[in-house]
């Protein structure tokens, strides 16, 4: 990546705390626009705070972020969204009293260069069929996909996505997968958060390890042909 | 005999009936502005009955100071408690959602207080007469239904289908209901949630103060009327289900005819027959008619 280009999202020395609790101890990392990035270590370690943080729902946090070149401090999150960012949660959030298409056509418009509602059908024709059920009526999978589509049309062009894998079938995590490539081949960047590394190494370009709330280690998608050892020493695999 | 329905006469019966979804028309009114404000705001709002009190109150103010009539008062008097609901949710509600819930209900339980204690030490606790809008009214065979009276039930009617038609099947009804589940994930979203709860309990309590200029012409102005009314309306809206719409609309005009029915059958019975409905729900249906399980 270029090194002179603004990134899309700057994180340097991000401490974060639950009540009493320190959560993050100085999380640094940098996504460029175009990138896919993904946030991997285990359990606990603070990947899921460092998003909550991004987005502004992590009130107690210190620290440097920048959106696009735009310090988020003292934000709330409504006007972080505003920046651009677009965030899809662990528990993927999909509203029960509302049905599909009401789901996805419930964010706002931000800003121009978001997808139409076309093109969304078309990456996720299941969602086209069963727009008049209630949100949670979907499957797992169809709830993720919704959770994924319904950002997408928002004009904001930084995805954040938590653990967009967990608990699925194979087959849909290969869907997921082609559609975070596809997005990317839009102009999309995305900051993810995996715990399965076999998924992530597929469609990320750049990985950092966090452990205990900092960044450990940091490596590309050439590292992981090259440097597989020390790769799955890190991660216990 | 023919005007008689199982030994009760027809004329009583109708004439009750009447009453009773009067009663229900502001039951329904007032659980509605209650559900509305618990589903978002997950606050019980016990100054409902008092802010009920100030839209009659302000009705009867405008007559009385401005010399304007009822109609400018049903425009007027739900801006003005509206108003004063968003000032008092911008100033002091607002720093309790973080705290237990029933800070909140002590909040506004002590400005229901301060407020009908007010108004008790200026008008004394007699009660000022409102007069009737539209006079006259439908002369029928059984009963004769004053035309005021069928007027309040049907604009209650379209104020709870308006309310709920808003909430259920547009988009900023939409950000409501998404709001009421997950009020995080929707301010991520560039949704400015603060402000939709500020307005929210401002159109809760516009709705208390609708339903106040309603009641002042068939009930008097008196400091009151709030209190006495807003017992029974918490027991609605237990009933209903706690922060259900249709449960709110469905349990008020339910309840207001089971209060007028019971009049004529077992008139002994009718202050009670609220609260027995109320105890037979909670024994079957632990969270209300409506409510979510």
């Amino acid at each position: 990546m270029p090194e002179n280009t603004t990134p899309a999202l700057e994180v340097r020395g991000l401490t974060g705390f639950y009540g009493e609790t320190q959560a993050l101890h100085g999380v640094d990392f940098v996504v460029y626009p175009g990138e896919v990035v993904c946030l991997l270590g285990r359990n606990g370690a603070g990947k899921t705070t460092t998003l909550r943080a991004v987005v502004g729902l992590l009130t107690r946090r210190k620290g440097h972020i920048a959106v696009n070149g735009h310090s988020t401090q003292g934000m709330p999150p409504e006007d972080i969204a505003h920046l651009g960012v677009a965030y899809c949660p662990e528990e993927r959030g999909i509203f029960a009293s509302l049905d599909v298409e009401e789901n996805l056509m419930l964010p706002p418009v931000l800003m121009p260069g978001g997808m139409s509602i076309d093109e969304i059908y078309t990456l996720f024709p299941n969602l086209k069929l069963r727009r008049k059920s209630p949100g949670t009526r979907l499957s797992g999978g169809e709830q993720q996909m919704l959770a994924i589509a319904r950002i997408l049309r928002t004009g904001a062009k930084l995805l954040l996505l938590d653990e967009p894998t967990e608990g699925l079938a194979p087959v849909i995590i290969e869907k997921i997968g082609q559609a975070i490539t596809m997005l990317r081949q839009r102009g999309f960047t995305t900051l993810m958060v995996e715990q399965n590394f076999r998924f992530a190494s597929g469609v990320g370009d750049r990985f950092y390890v966090v452990e205990e709330g900092r960044v450990a280690e940091q490596f590309d998608r050439q590292a992981i042909a090259t440097d597989n050892a020390r790769i799955e020493a890190l991660l216990g695999v | 005999m023919a005007n008689t329905l199982f030994g009760f006469p027809l004329a009583a019966i109708a004439g009750q009936l009447l009453v009773g979804m009067i009663n229900g028309s502001l039951y329904a009114l007032m659980s509605l502005g209650l559900a509305i404000i618990f589903g978002l705001l997950r606050v019980v709002n016990f100054a409902h009955g008092a802010q009920y009190m100030l839209g009659a109150f302000v009705a009867w103010g405008l007559l009385e100071y401005l010399g304007l009539g009822y109609w400018w008062a049903l425009l007027l008097a739900p801006l003005v408690v509206g108003l004063t609901g968003i000032v008092l949710e911008r100033t002091l509600l607002r720093r309790l959602y973080h705290l237990d819930h029933v800070y909140a209900l002590l909040l506004t339980f002590g400005f229901a207080l301060i407020l009908e204690g007010s108004f008790r030490y200026k008008f004394g606790a007699t009660g000022q007469p409102y007069p009737n809008p539209i006079s006259g009214g439908l002369e029928t065979s059984m009963a004769f239904f004053p035309w005021y009276r069928l007027w309040v039930i049907g604009a209650s009617l379209c104020m709870c289908l308006l309310t709920w038609f808003v909430i259920e099947r547009t988009k900023l009804g939409s950000y409501l209901r998404a709001a009421t589940e997950n009020p995080n994930l929707v301010r991520t979203f560039g949704v400015r949630v603060p402000r939709m709860l500020m307005l929210t309990y401002g159109l809760g309590v516009a709705l208390a103060g609708f339903s106040g200029v309603m009641a002042a012409p068939i009930y008097q102005v008196n400091p009151l009327m709030g209190s006495q009314l807003i017992i029974v309306v918490f027991a609605v809206v237990v009933i209903g289900g706690m922060g259900s719409i249709v449960g709110a609309i469905v349990a008020g005009f339910g309840l207001g005819i089971l209060e007028g029915i019971t009049k004529v059958v077992y008139p002994d019975g009718a202050g009670m027959v609220v609260f027995v409905a109320m105890l037979i729900t909670l024994a079957v249906r632990p969270n209300g008619l409506f409510g979510k399980t």
